[in-house]
C-alpha cells in the first residue's frame, strides 16, 4: 500500500520513473503547493518493495507491507 | 515484505530544497541512519553554510549552524566536549572542497571522532550556480559560462581520493544518490559511519553524489541521466577506505 | 591564595584554568606562544582539553563548538591571529555563544612585527568582526590584575552570551610578576544552562544554536545586545583615576601605557605639577564618565599616551571631552616600546610649556 503525502510531494517524479511494476503516474490535480503529484493507477500489482519511498527526496511516501 | 514510514527523525515539515534536489533524499538518508540507531536525542547536527544549511530545520536532535567552511572545527570542539553524543556535519562541496578545505583535511588527519556527510552537487547552489571545486570540466556554470576549463579553473576535486590517503580516517566512501542500488548503499554506508562513530573507531566520511535541477538547468529526471553519463564516471562511487573492514 | 613569579601568557593561562576554562584551541603567533604551551600541559591535567588547531580561524570556531557545549573555552592570538578570527567572533556573538579571547598584541598594521605594540585598540573597542556586535574588552596593567580579570572573564561572558576579550600587548605577555593566584572554581557541567547543547542524551525538544536568523529576530537580537551595551556601561566599566581631584592636566593610557606614564606623573608631581590620569581597565564599556565628569575650569589638558602611532583612543576621549579643553596625544608605534625618558617628555613638554 503506498500513500503519497501531497503536502510534502513536489512532483519531481522519481517515485515514477524507478517504479519497477510502472504502477505511478503523474496525476492531473495539483497540491495545495501547486505541484502536480503522482497518483497510484494499479494498486494490485504493488508489491510494497518501497522503491519509490526510497527514492522520494521529501519523504513524502509510505509503505506498508500488504497482509499475507 | 518491505515497508517504509517518514522516519519520526525528521520533523514533520517540508524541505527547504527546490522538487527533485537530492539534498532531501540525502537529509532523509541521515534521519533514517538516525531512527535506525535510535539516536534521535543524542545527534548533534553541525549545519555549514549553502543549501546544505537548508535542513537546519529537518532533523530532530540538537543543531548548531557553524561558519562557511568550519562545520568541521566547530564538530571538534563539540565532539571533543561531548564524546558520548552522536556528532556530524553535513556539508556542500563549496563549503567542504574549497573554502573549508583546511578545516576538513586537518579534522579527517585527526582522525576526530565525528562524522562529515558531504553532498556534493557540482555548484554553489545557494548563491545561483557558480562554479564550484567539483564542477566537472565543461559543465557550465555562472562564472564558467563557457564551460569549465581545466587551463584556468583546475579540476574537480575528489574528495574521497584525498581523504582516503590520511592514516587517520576510518571510513571514506561515496555513493550516487541517482539509483536505488546506489541510495541503499548510501543508507547503508550513513548507517556504519554513525555506527563507527558511536564505537569510537575515529572519523568517517561519506560523499554523497547528488544533483542541482535548478542550476544545473534540467528537469530532475533528466540531471539523474546526467549524472550517469557525466559525473559518475568521475566521481567513482564506492568505499574507499574501511579501516574496520580491512580496506587501507 | 597561592603566590607565583610568573611570566605574563602563563599567568593568564593558569587563571584561565583557575577560572573553569576546560577547552583551549590555537594557533602558534608570537608573542602569545607561552598560552597554548603552557595550556597544552595544564588542561589534560584537570580533564581539559587542548587542540592545535590548523589555523587561527579553525581555532576560533573549535572554540564556538565547544563554547556550545557550555565547556568555558579560550583562544589566544596576537593581532594579525585576531583579525582572522573576526569570522568566529562575529559568530559567536551572532549565536550568544560565550567565549573569552586573549589578544597579546605587537606592532601593526599586516604582519607587523612580533614586538609589543598597543595596536588594535579599534579593533578590539569597534569592530572585532563584521555585522556590528561588541565585545567587553579588559585591559589589564599587571599582571596580577591580568590574572583577576581573566579568572573572571567567562562569568561576564555568560552572564551576557558573547565574547569577552583580553587585551594585552607583548610587553605584559613577556615580563615576569609576582602574582596571587586565586582558587580552582568548581563548576557543575552536569547542570548544564539551557543555552547550550545538552551533555549527556539530549533533551526531550531539540535544540538550535544558530548564527542565521529571520530578519526581525535579528534586529530584536541587535535592539537586545544594544540594551546590553547601556548596560555594560551602567554597571561593569572598570577604570582607575589617579590623583585627579586637583589634576590640571589629564594623562589617559591604558594597560602597558599607563604603568610608564604612571611613573612620569609621580616624578611630575614631585616637582609640583599637577597632573592626574584616568587608566580604562575596561576599553569596551568605555569609562565615558570619568572623563565627562572632570572639572574643564580645573583641567587645561588632556593627553593621550598609548603606544601605537596615531593614537586611536583618541576619539573615544574626545567624544567625552566634548572641546572643552585640548587633546594631545603621544605614542611610539612598530613595536618600539615607550620609555621613561620619552613619556616623562611628552608630558613635561606639554605640562610646562602651558599648551
Amino acid at each position: 500500500m503506498i500513500t503519497i503525502n501531497e503536502l510534502y510531494c513536489k512532483g519531481c517524479g522519481y517515485c515514477i520513473k524507478f517504479c519497477p511494476r510502472h504502477i505511478l503516474e503523474m496525476g492531473k490535480e495539483r497540491s495545495q503547493k501547486g505541484h502536480f503529484y503522482p497518483v497510484n493507477i494499479n494498486e494490485e500489482a504493488c508489491t510494497s518493495c518501497a522503491i519509490c519511498a526510497l527514492m522520494c527526496p521529501e519523504a513524502a511516501i509510505e509503505v506498508t507491507a500488504k497482509e499475507g | 515484505m518491505p515497508s517504509y514510514k517518514r522516519p519520526g527523525a525528521l520533523l514533520p515539515m517540508s524541505t527547504g530544497y527546490c522538487p527533485g534536489c537530492l539534498h532531501g533524499l540525502a537529509t532523509r538518508l541521515v534521519a533514517d541512519a538516525i531512527e535506525e540507531l535510535n539516536q534521535q536525542k543524542n545527534a548533534i547536527n553541525v549545519v555549514s553554510v549553502g543549501c546544505s544549511a537548508l535542513n537546519l530545520y529537518s532533523w530532530c536532535g540538537d543543531d548548531i549552524g557553524a561558519a562557511h567552511g568550519r562545520a568541521p572545527a566547530v564538530a571538534t570542539g563539540i565532539k571533543r566536549c561531548l564524546p558520548d553524543r552522536l556528532v556530524f556535519t553535513y556539508q556542500g562541496d563549496g563549503d567542504l572542497a574549497a573554502i573549508g578545505l583546511a578545516e576538513i583535511m586537518s579534522a579527517a588527519n585527526r582522525g576526530e571522532n565525528f562524522t562529515v556527510i558531504f553532498a556534493n552537487n557540482q555548484t554553489y547552489g545557494m548563491t545561483g550556480g557558480q562554479m564550484a571545486p567539483t564542477t566537472l570540466v565543461g559543465q557550465k556554470s555562472t562564472t564558467t559560462p563557457y564551460g569549465r576549463d581545466p587551463v584556468t579553473t583546475g579540476y574537480p576535486l575528489k574528495m574521497c581520493e584525498l581523504i582516503s590517503v590520511l592514516e587517520a580516517p576510518v571510513f571514506v566512501a561515496r555513493y550516487a544518490l541517482n539509483s536505488p542500488k546506489g541510495v541503499m548503499d548510501a543508507k547503508k554506508g550513513i548507517k556504519k559511519a554513525f555506527e563507527l562513530q558511536l564505537a569510537g573507531k575515529g572519523f568517517t566520511f561519506v560523499e554523497l553524489l547528488t544533483n542541482c535541477p535548478t542550476n544545473w538547468g534540467m528537469s530532475p529526471l533528466a540531471t539523474l541521466d546526467y549524472m550517469n553519463t557525466n559525473t559518475v564516471p568521475y566521481f567513482v562511487p564506492g568505499v574507499y577506505k574501511d579501516k574496520e573492514g580491512g580496506k587501507q | 591564595m597561592e603566590k607565583r613569579f610568573m611570566k605574563g601568557c602563563e599567568a593568564i593561562a593558569e587563571a584561565a584554568v583557575r577560572g573553569g576554562c576546560r577547552f583551549f584551541a590555537g594557533y602558534p603567533i608570537t608573542p602569545q606562544n607561552e598560552i597554548p604551551e603552557y595550556l597544552s600541559k595544564r588542561l589534560p591535567e584537570v580533564g581539559g582539553v587542548f587542540v592545535q588547531g590548523e589555523s587561527e580561524v579553525a581555532s576560533i570556531n573549535m572554540v564556538y563548538g565547544a563554547a556550545a557545549t557550555g565547556t568555558r573555552a579560550l583562544t589566544s592570538s596576537s593581532g594579525p591571529g585576531i583579525s582572522l578570527k573576526a569570522e568566529g567572533i562575529s559568530y559567536l556573538a551572532s549565536a550568544q555563544l560565550p567565549a573569552v579571547i586573549v589578544n597579546i598584541s605587537r606592532g601593526g598594521p599586516g604582519l607587523g612585527s612580533i614586538q609589543p605594540a598597543q595596536s588594535d585598540y579599534l579593533q578590539a573597542t569597534k569592530a572585532l568582526g563584521h555585522g556590528g556586535f561588541r565585545a567587553m574588552v579588559f585591559a589589564p596593567a599587571t599582571l596580577q590584575e591580568a590574572v583577576d580579570l581573566t579568572y573572571n572573564a567567562w562569568e561576564y561572558a555568560e552572564r551576557d552570551r558573547g565574547p569577552v576579550l583580553i587585551l594585552m600587548d607583548g610587553c605584559l605577555g613577556a615580563i615576569m610578576e609576582e602574582v596571587e593566584l586565586p582558587e580552582m572554581k568548581v563548576l557543575n557541567y552536569d547542570n548544564t544552562e539551557d543555552w547550550c547543547l545538552a551533555r549527556v542524551g539530549g533533551r526531550e525538544d531539540s535544540h538550535m544554536i544558530t548564527p542565521i536568523l529571520p530578519e526581525l529576530a535579528l534586529e530584536m537580537l541587535n535592539k537586545f545586545k544594544g540594551m546590553t551595551y547601556k548596560m555594560w556601561e551602567m554597571a561593569d566599566v572598570k577604570v582607575e583615576e589617579y590623583m585627579l581631584e586637583d589634576a590640571e592636566y589629564v594623562v589617559v593610557a591604558y594597560g602597558i601605557a599607563a604603568r610608564v606614564a604612571k611613573e612620569a606623573i609621580n616624578t611630575l608631581r614631585e616637582e609640583g605639577f599637577k597632573v592626574g590620569m584616568i587608566r580604562p581597565i575596561t576599553l569596551y564599556p568605555f569609562p565615558k564618565a570619568s572623563l565627562d565628569n572632570l572639572d574643564y575650569n580645573q583641567v587645561k589638558g588632556i593627553i593621550d599616551i598609548e603606544m601605537t602611532v596615531p593614537a586611536q583612543m583618541r576619539d573615544d576621549i574626545e567624544l567625552q571631552v566634548k572641546g572643552r579643553c585640548p587633546v594631545h596625544e603621544y605614542g611610539r608605534s612598530g613595536g618600539i616600546l615607550l620609555d621613561d625618558e620619552g613619556v616623562y617628555g611628552a608630558i613635561s613638554d606639554i605640562v610646562k610649556g602651558g599648551a
